[in-house]
């Protein structure tokens, strides 16, 4: 990885000129994105932002903390339904999406207390259990469903003489790239490297005084933060909910995403979430091969490349910077 | 008191499935400390070949014993083709369980893919409308044919691992895996042996659901999930925990689904899933796991 020489270039969010220059272009296209392209591709940027949010929160949990869960899909159906239910109410969107996001995070952290006892395999199942509980109690239960129709969110109306399709695009851009910033901060603080230490080796890190019970809940929570955020968002791009949107699937495509994108590295998560979007979307003729695909590519980059797209984006940065020596 | 012991008897059928899918789960999990998420889809798929040569009018005695194998051959190849070179490259036991979550899903898309996602009748032997009565208890011929099995299946597995030279090398490979290959057993093909049984317990488990539960690539899911929940409630490393655990989530389930409410008996696998791995971890019968540094 890079050679850091001090802790003020650890703080620092890019670290070299080059680097500034793309990540700023890249920006730069993105934003002027919805006036170039056909309206759909913006649509699908705009599922990838609200998908990479997720899965930031997602690999913060796997990648950094390195606390397996499989039961996403269940902090998302809580978000999306306690946001779908205060717009219901008439709650403004600020306050409904940090209820999302806060609520999730509560069962995040009643879901992280057996983190604490339970270890890889084992968790794995206990926040598995707990996705498909909470899917099957929505499912059963019309009052917090909304019923056979489910729950139609209101969408907001576009300000500044924006299509709707582009106004969406760039207040889910806007909120992306703040959670992005956020990811970074918590990655680069001790936060983050109290996280890193526990997926190290738990033992040692209380050994040195790390908060075992603190920071592994706080790790679950802010995960299902991240992803209540992401559910709510969901509801609101959409317009509707329904518990069918967070079957068991739901939970292995976020997973997936921060697998194939790259355990413990923010642009991995962002370029998984594109993964397990557009790939349903080339395949969208044979939509059974869409599974196939995914599990392929999961054997693939375990085998060969365990740090995902972003260890190959990494090694190709690193070759072009040093070539032409290796 | 009729109605309770109908509910039990017929939570014991279902419990027999779950028994046979937790046994292979177990029987994987305490040999290579890997959880099998591809046990569920390894099972449909077995059962979608038994379909694929009913369908060409082969007999049930050559369909049957041929979709067992095929599910078998199917865990081995996972196995040898992409277990072992992982292990090669050093992949972490989380990575490796990773890996068997994308075999799933690779399966799923393939059988989705050949075999259609519309449900379909599955042709079955035993019937499910012929009933017998024992006092005032009635079961059907199927739940009869499927707790037979799920003893039969136990019983063979127990003689198999505790009465047989090949049972030995196994407990020893599972016991210790260096002990066992300086002892100049072969653990590869052991292991190999163990992914292919278990396989093939789950596929009989497929074979005997699905004519209760019409034919899906999604039809094993749930009791894919629900012997985990057995595999859990047993102890992970335990064979006769995971008949235990089978027995008991089958009757709980279907007492729970006559006595409180039927929305509630798929949810109760899960919380005992949870409760279980909360207040004992390894499990009723299973072994205390202690770490160190």
């Amino acid at each position: 990885m890079d050679l850091i020489e001090s802790y003020q270039e650890e703080l620092q969010l890019i670290r070299k000129t080059w680097t500034r220059v793309w990540v700023g272009l890249f920006v730069l296209c993105l934003i002027l994105l919805p006036w170039f392209v056909p309206e759909h591709v913006t649509y699908i940027t705009t599922i990838i932002f609200i998908y990479a949010i997720g899965v930031q929160g997602q690999n913060l949990l796997i990648g950094y903390t390195g606390q397996i869960s499989f039961g996403q899909a269940g902090f998302l159906c809580i978000g999306a339904f306690t946001f779908g239910h205060l717009n219901l109410m008439g709650i403004p969107w600020p306050i409904g999406l940090l209820a999302a996001g806060l609520s999730a995070g509560v069962f995040g952290i009643l879901v992280g207390f057996p983190s604490l006892r339970l270890k890889g395999p084992y968790l794995a199942i206990a926040t598995m259990g707990f996705g498909i509980a909470v899917y099957q109690v929505f499912v059963n239960s019309e009052i917090l469903s909304g019923g056979r129709m489910g729950l139609i969110v209101h969408k907001m109306s576009p300000v500044l003489g924006l299509s709707d399709i582009a106004f969406n695009y760039y207040f889910n851009f806007l909120i992306a790239l703040v959670f992005t910033l956020l990811s970074y901060n918590i990655v680069s603080s001790y936060i983050g490297r109290a996280f890193i230490a526990i997926r190290d080796n738990d033992i040692a890190a209380e050994v040195i005084g790390v908060n075992l019970t603190r920071y592994k809940l706080l790790s679950f929570a802010v995960s299902s933060f991240y992803t209540g955020v992401q559910g709510g968002l969901y509801g609101l791009f959409l317009g509707y909910l329904e518990p069918n949107m967070f079957t068991f699937m739901e939970s292995i495509t976020l997973f997936v995403a921060v697998i194939i994108g790259g355990l413990a590295s923010v642009e991995g998560s962002i370029m998984g979430a594109a993964f397990v979007i557009l790939v349903p979307q080339f395949f969208s003729a044979y939509k059974e091969m869409v599974p196939v695909v995914y599990g392929v590519t999961i054997l693939i980059v375990l085998i060969f490349e365990p740090m995902g797209l972003y260890g190959r984006w990494f090694k190709m940065r690193l070759y072009f910077r040093n070539w032409p020596f290796r | 008191m009729t109605q309770f012991l109908q509910y039990v008897v017929s939570g014991l059928s279902t419990g027999a499935i779950y028994a046979l899918v937790a046994l292979g789960l177990a029987l994987i999990y305490r040999s290579t400390r890997i959880l099998n998420f591809a046990h569920g889809d390894i099972t449909t798929a077995g059962t979608f070949v038994a379909f694929m040569f009913l369908g060409f009018n082969l007999p049930y005695g050559i369909a049957f014993p041929l979709a067992i194998l095929s599910g078998a051959i199917l865990a081995m190849a996972f196995y040898f083709c992409v277990l072992v070179p992982a292990q090669r490259r050093e992949a972490t036991q989380l990575g490796q369980i990773i890996l068997t979550l994308g075999l799933g899903l690779i399966i799923q898309g393939l059988v989705s893919y050949f075999g259609g996602t519309e449900t379909q009748a599955f042709p079955f032997p035993l019937s499910d409308t012929r009933i017998y009565r024992l006092g005032g208890v009635v079961i059907s011929q199927l739940s009869l044919g499927t707790l037979g099995i799920g003893l039969a299946a136990s019983l063979l597995l127990f003689l198999l691992v505790q009465k047989t030279r090949l049972g030995l090398a196994m407990r020893a490979t599972s016991e210790n895996l260096p002990a066992a290959q300086t002892m100049g057993i072969p653990t590869r093909r052991i292991l190999a042996l163990s992914w292919g049984l278990a396989a093939s317990l789950g596929v009989l488990a497929g074979l005997f659901l699905a004519p209760s539960l019409l034919l899906d690539p999604f039809f094993m899911l749930e009791p894919f999930l629900k012997g985990f929940a057995a595999a859990i409630l047993g102890g992970l490393n335990s064979l006769p925990g995971a008949i235990v655990g089978g027995l008991i989530i089958g009757v709980a389930e279907s007492l729970a689904g006559g006595f409180i409410s039927v929305a509630f008996k798929n949810t109760l696998a899960f919380l005992i899933i949870i409760l279980v791995l909360l207040i004992r971890p390894e499990g009723l019968l299973g072994t205390e796991f202690k770490e160190r540094v």
